[in-house]
């Protein structure tokens, strides 16, 4: 557990040694904030119309979920660029010797790693709810909702980041780890657009997609077929990355 | 003597090329063994083998009594592995580098400290602890690769060629440093330059094409080498068929006029009766020098004989 620590804590200290996790902290923010102000805006322009309807979607309905949907949104594009460099840039840098000779299991480094980027990605995730929070000053939200954002976010983000990871894993150039990641994850968003266009509906591809699973728990809805199907997704990409990195040992 | 290394038929594959084909020895406490051979010729792969970090296709190994496959974790606990590109985090600064292997190496809380200014001491590294890794030159990166194999004390110290890229001072103060580790762990190091097994190492082997063509203490290498050769200078040229009359001389070589090596066998130096036959003969001796067999001369010798076959 302490091997776990030491490498996801050197991992994540890198991260900020380079200008890469400032810079797309910064522009994450930059961007997000300027999404958050125009809901707020919305809002505002809204609330008069609103106030006379019965029934009618409140402050956190308006603004929470729009805002944690375009996050999703621009992390499926950031995220392949953080986790690229994983493992890959050990094997090409020729650092991971130093790992495989240490009296540390693939697990052990597979997991550091692991957590080493998830202590980034949380720290995108509460920043980003931080700007709803301000919120509270001079009104009211709906907590609960506001959770069941959180979590969809923190799920969503923790599955990327177990696809980057095993891309990492298996690319022998960052360039391509990155360049798959932001493929499969493209595939899998995209993937129940068919129901829409066709009567044929395909449950396979709906249980797939991962939007589907997002936006249902985002809508305050936690059942445990999106939790678990995020679960079932990250336990999935983890043991992969484990064995492929076992099979370092191997292969040539 | 406590066996450290035991490597048993190690064979590896890269596809159908066998790039180690066979290879057995042992390493004891107190060791230092050299391996040699030339480029490609299966030293990499050995040490790479010995720790974990590749597979062997066939063979097994046991690192101080733990096997390397069924118990990984306590076989690399005794062991400290500098590859041949130094594994560093150049972002980090060498004292956060050092700390970073310490913790991964499982050194004890309360001796962290002690082991990182112990190693920093050893490979003088105390100037420079706080400066970042990728602004150190070669020399100083290399020998951050050697701190960190011996930070956590191992009892094992596998080096793959430690003294690339180091000026001749820091060749000779790693040399002796090698030569120090050696008396309390067992250490394999590998390289091409031929002087460095000479002078750091008790035992060499050679690798020729995956294969172990020589196993020997350094001194029966020194013994193999004496084979002997004597350079003979005269003022005058020397009669050679009378010479050929002493007994141990197995042959002559006319280099010049008035200069001639003499081989000789092992056993009997005739260096007394030929300067003796040379002086009452009246050739005016100049010159009665022992020609070594150099390392190289038995390296070169032994890895064509084996090409021949």
């Amino acid at each position: 557990m302490s091997l776990i620590l030491t490498i996801a804590s050197r991992e994540f200290r890198t991260l900020f040694l380079s200008p890469m996790a400032w810079t797309i902290l910064a522009i994450l923010q930059f961007i997000l904030a300027f999404l958050f102000l125009t809901q707020v805006e919305a809002f505002t322009t809204l609330q008069p119309k609103l106030a006379s309807i019965e029934g009618a979607p409140g402050l956190t309905d308006i603004i929470v979920p729009p805002l944690f949907g375009n996050a999703a949104i621009i992390l499926l594009l950031v995220t392949p660029l953080l986790t690229m460099r994983l493992i890959c840039e050990e094997r090409r840098n020729k650092t991971l010797s130093l790992l495989l000779s240490a009296p540390v299991s693939t697990i052990d480094i597979i997991l550091g790693k692991y957590v080493g980027i998830l202590g980034l990605m949380l720290l995108i995730i509460a920043l980003t709810t931080l700007m709803p929070l301000s919120l509270l000053g001079g009104g009211e939200l709906d907590l609960g909702k506001l959770f069941a954002n959180i979590l969809a976010l923190l799920l969503l983000v923790t599955a990327f980041t177990a696809i980057g990871l095993f891309m990492s894993c298996i690319a022998g150039h960052p360039t391509v780890a990155a360049m798959a990641t932001f493929g499969v994850l493209l595939l899998l968003w995209i993937l129940d657009w068919t129901s829409g266009l066709t009567d044929q509906r395909s449950e396979l591809f709906e249980y797939l997609s991962i939007l589907r699973h997002f936006q249902n728990i985002q809508s305050g809805l936690i059942s445990s077929i999106d939790v678990s199907y995020f679960l079932l997704f990250i336990t999935i990409f983890i043991a992969l990355s484990i064995r492929s990195l076992d099979n370092e040992r191997l292969q040539k | 003597m406590t066996t450290l290394i035991e490597a048993e038929h190690l064979t590896r594959y890269y596809g159908k090329h066998c790039a180690v084909n066979d290879v057995s020895f042992t390493l004891a406490k107190g060791e230092v063994l050299g391996f040699l051979g030339a480029n490609g010729a299966g030293k990499t792969t050995t040490m790479q083998m010995l720790c974990g970090n590749l597979a062997p296709s066939a063979g097994q190994i046991t690192i101080n009594g733990f096997d390397l496959l069924d118990q990984p974790k306590a076989a690399k606990r005794n062991l400290g592995y500098l590859p041949d590109t130094p594994p560093l985090y150049k972002e980090l600064s060498v004292q956060e580098f050092l700390l970073y292997c310490a913790k991964l190496h499982g050194v004890a809380k309360n001796s962290v400290t002690d082991a990182i200014n112990r190693t920093k001491e050893r490979c003088g590294l105390t100037e420079v602890a706080e400066r970042l890794i990728v602004n150190l030159s070669k020399g100083f990166q290399q020998r951050v690769g050697i701190a960190q194999a011996i930070l956590h004390n191992p009892e094992v110290i596998v080096l793959d060629e430690p003294t690339v890229g180091l000026d001749p001072i820091q060749i000779r103060e790693i040399r002796t440093l090698i030569r120090e580790l050696g008396q309390d762990h067992g250490v394999i190091l590998s390289t091409h330059i031929l002087t460095e097994v000479q002078e750091s190492c008790s035992h060499v082997q050679i690798i020729h094409q995956g294969q172990l063509i020589l196993n020997e203490t350094i001194a029966g290498l020194n013994r193999q080498m004496d084979t002997g050769t004597l350079q003979i200078t005269t003022r005058l040229a020397p009669d050679i068929n009378s010479l050929l009359t002493l007994p141990g001389i197995s042959s002559i070589e006319t280099i010049s006029e008035n200069r001639i090596k003499i081989h000789h066998s092992v056993t009997a130096n005739p260096a007394e009766q030929i300067a003796e036959h040379i002086i009452t003969a009246g050739w005016g001796l100049q010159e009665l020098t022992p020609i070594k067999r150099s390392m190289e001369d038995i390296f070169i010798s032994l890895t064509q004989e084996h090409r021949e076959l």
